[in-house]
């Protein structure tokens, strides 16, 4: 589900980028007025745990496929959804950089899409109201799975509004909301299952980590900036929408033709939800992966890559090297 | 995001550890210049082609002045396509005008645009790849702090970056041990996978723990302290102010239309 930069207008990017960092303002300041310094680590090492836990998976009898932890729904349960939308948005930024998996014009779009309705419309409205801060539950299943769905199908209408929105794709928004929806309610149902389990196994297996009740009434849902964001995001796409319709007139019977029309798209669409399941599926089994890895010593290759970057002593250090270090000296404390 | 991946994370981290002129470039300066590149590069009309075709050079020339192999940063980009592939394939199919010619065949709207996104694809993907490549993430991650993102998030994405090879190792060593447990077969069965990924993230809330108390006992107090920052020198100006205009140029008059004059004429 993340947007790359080639799908998206500077203005649609630059919108979902203020609005993502406000909410990032706003939770950072919360994460700071909590005054759990705590805190810090806990997000750094559970952020990296979400990259590791999806590099695990699972078989999904009777399917061949492979099924692995999402990230934004534990994130919520496990930190409360401030802390949780800041991990998730460091997350992202990881992998627009290192992955080139989004991109840096799509980041405000990603954060928002992957980060706000998990944490701040499922993790509060649904998993919190039925599951009642019981982890060990059928009623926790239920409730993970519900807010699992409802997260990931706001996301995957966010993605094909931003999209449209931008205008370089062609794909007509029915046939677009039928490729996305579908495919992201198996996803969320996998994403909710494993996040209930994993959230039940910690809860049985160490009670005393899981946030109980009374931690979390500290942290009450305050349903202001939830319905602030929503106004603004309403507002965003009434706007959109409007700019749409207004530059093409006939939009929606057009896309409805075209839908409807078309043998063409029917036929094509099954093409691009394949595309779209392999590209979710582009972490292999790690298994076998791991077990290759094992038979091909590494050395291999990373050797042409330090004959191309010689390692320098600390001697013979140029001076512009100084601000590096100056920059790198005030990490001492990990 | 199998094993491979890890190794590339830390041969990106080696990339950015590197002392060449791009290297040395205040991250700043290289933030902003990525992100104008990004934003003129989107912001062309949907069926341009040729006028993008100049921006490749900011990509290209930060590759080598930064010494960067460029084959790994091209693996990068392919694994990395299939979602504009998948969105932009159907324009072709869903756009038949005829917008320009080449010779006597005719080029449809749609197979201009979708052309034009992969481009657009190509140049925001690498220059976003370069930036790393040739800043590394302790460089950039201090300079956003002073370009004004929370402190909070910055410390989170050092932390984050910092951690991601401990967990990993972990995750793989619980990985190893249960294929050695477990032979012939491949996949996990849901009940272990469940156990396994509960107790990884059991070990990574108490190897938090253990790190926040040797942050204590270092003095740590919720701060994160940057020694004196450094100003800009005149090199970073020069870095900045040379490929704004660059950009600029590019987006205002179609370079590649006028070296090559008339022939590309029709495909803008």
């Amino acid at each position: 589900m993340h947007m790359a930069d080639a799908l998206i207008s500077p203005a649609v990017g630059g919108t979902m980028w203020a609005i993502s960092g406000g909410i990032m303002a706003y939770c950072a300041r919360r994460v700071k007025e909590s005054l759990k310094d705590n805190l810090v680590p806990l997000m750094g090492v559970l952020g990296a745990f979400i990259f590791t836990a999806q590099m695990i998976n699972f078989s999904i009898p009777g399917t061949g496929s492979s099924g692995h932890l999402g990230g934004g729904l534990i994130l919520a349960v496990l930190l409360g959804p401030h802390a949780a939308f800041l991990v998730i948005a460091s997350v992202l930024t990881v992998q627009a950089f290192f992955f080139a998996d989004g991109g840096l014009l799509a980041l405000g779009c990603n954060i928002f899409n992957l980060g706000f309705y998990p944490a701040f419309i499922a993790y509060p409205f649904l998993y919190r109201v039925i599951a009642q801060d019981r982890y060990v539950s059928a009623r926790a299943i239920f409730a993970a799975m519900a807010a699992a769905v409802a997260g990931l199908q706001l996301g995957a209408f966010s993605v094909v509004l931003e999209t449209k929105a931008s205008g370089l794709s062609d794909l007509p928004f029915g046939t677009f909301v039928l490729l996305m929806q579908p495919i992201h309610l198996a996803i969320g149902l996998v994403e909710g299952l494993t996040t209930a389990v994993v959230v039940s196994f910690v809860a049985r297996a160490r009670p005393e980590v899981m946030p109980t009740a009374s931690s979390l009434a500290g942290m009450p849902v305050n349903a202001r900036p939830v319905l602030l964001g929503l106004l603004m995001a309403t507002v965003f796409a009434g706007g959109i929408l409007s700019w749409f319709a207004s530059t093409h007139p006939d939009g929606l019977e057009w896309s409805i033709a075209k839908v409807t029309g078309k043998e063409e798209v029917a036929g094509r669409e099954s093409g691009c939800a394949s595309a779209h399941r392999r590209c979710r599926k582009q972490q292999p089994s790690c298994l076998i992966t791991i077990s290759k890895r094992q038979q091909k010593p590494l050395p291999a290759r990373s050797h042409p890559m330090k004959q191309t970057i010689p390692r320098r002593g600390r001697r013979g250090m140029p001076a512009h090297r100084f601000r590096d270090l100056r920059v790198a000296s005030s990490h001492w404390l990990w | 995001m199998g094993l491979e991946t890890w190794i590339e994370v830390s041969r990106m981290d080696e990339l950015g550890r590197q002392d060449t002129p791009v290297h040395r470039i205040d991250a700043r300066v290289k933030t902003v210049t990525t992100l104008l590149f990004i934003i003129l590069v989107m912001s062309f009309s949907r069926y341009e082609v040729s006028a993008l075709t100049p921006f490749f050079l900011y990509p290209v020339a930060l590759l080598f002045l930064g010494q960067i192999p460029p084959r790994s940063l091209l693996m990068k980009i392919l694994v990395a396509a299939p979602f504009a592939l998948a969105v932009g394939l159907f324009n072709p199919f869903l756009d038949h005008r005829p917008v320009s010619a080449i010779g006597t065949m005719s080029i449809s709207g749609g197979w201009l645009s979708f052309v034009s996104i992969m481009t657009r694809f190509l140049l925001t993907v690498s220059a976003a790849l370069v930036l790393v490549a040739c800043t590394g993430m302790h460089r950039l991650c201090a300079g956003l702090e002073r370009m004004g993102v929370p402190r909070v998030f910055a410390v989170q994405l050092l932390f984050l970056y910092r951690y991601l090879f401990i967990i990993a190792d972990e995750g793989s060593r619980m990985l190893r041990s249960i294929e050695l447990r477990s032979a012939g077969s491949k996949h996990l069965r849901f009940r272990v996978y469940a156990s396994l990924v509960g107790h990884l993230l059991l070990r990574s809330m108490a190897r938090a723990d253990r790190v926040y108390q040797a942050m204590l006992a270092r003095g740590f107090d919720g701060q994160m302290r940057v020694l004196h920052p450094t100003p800009l020198r005149w090199s970073d100006w020069v870095f900045l102010l040379g490929w704004t205009a660059f950009f600029v140029a590019a987006r205002t008059w179609n370079l590649a239309g006028m070296l090559s004059g008339p022939f590309m004429k029709g495909a803008s």
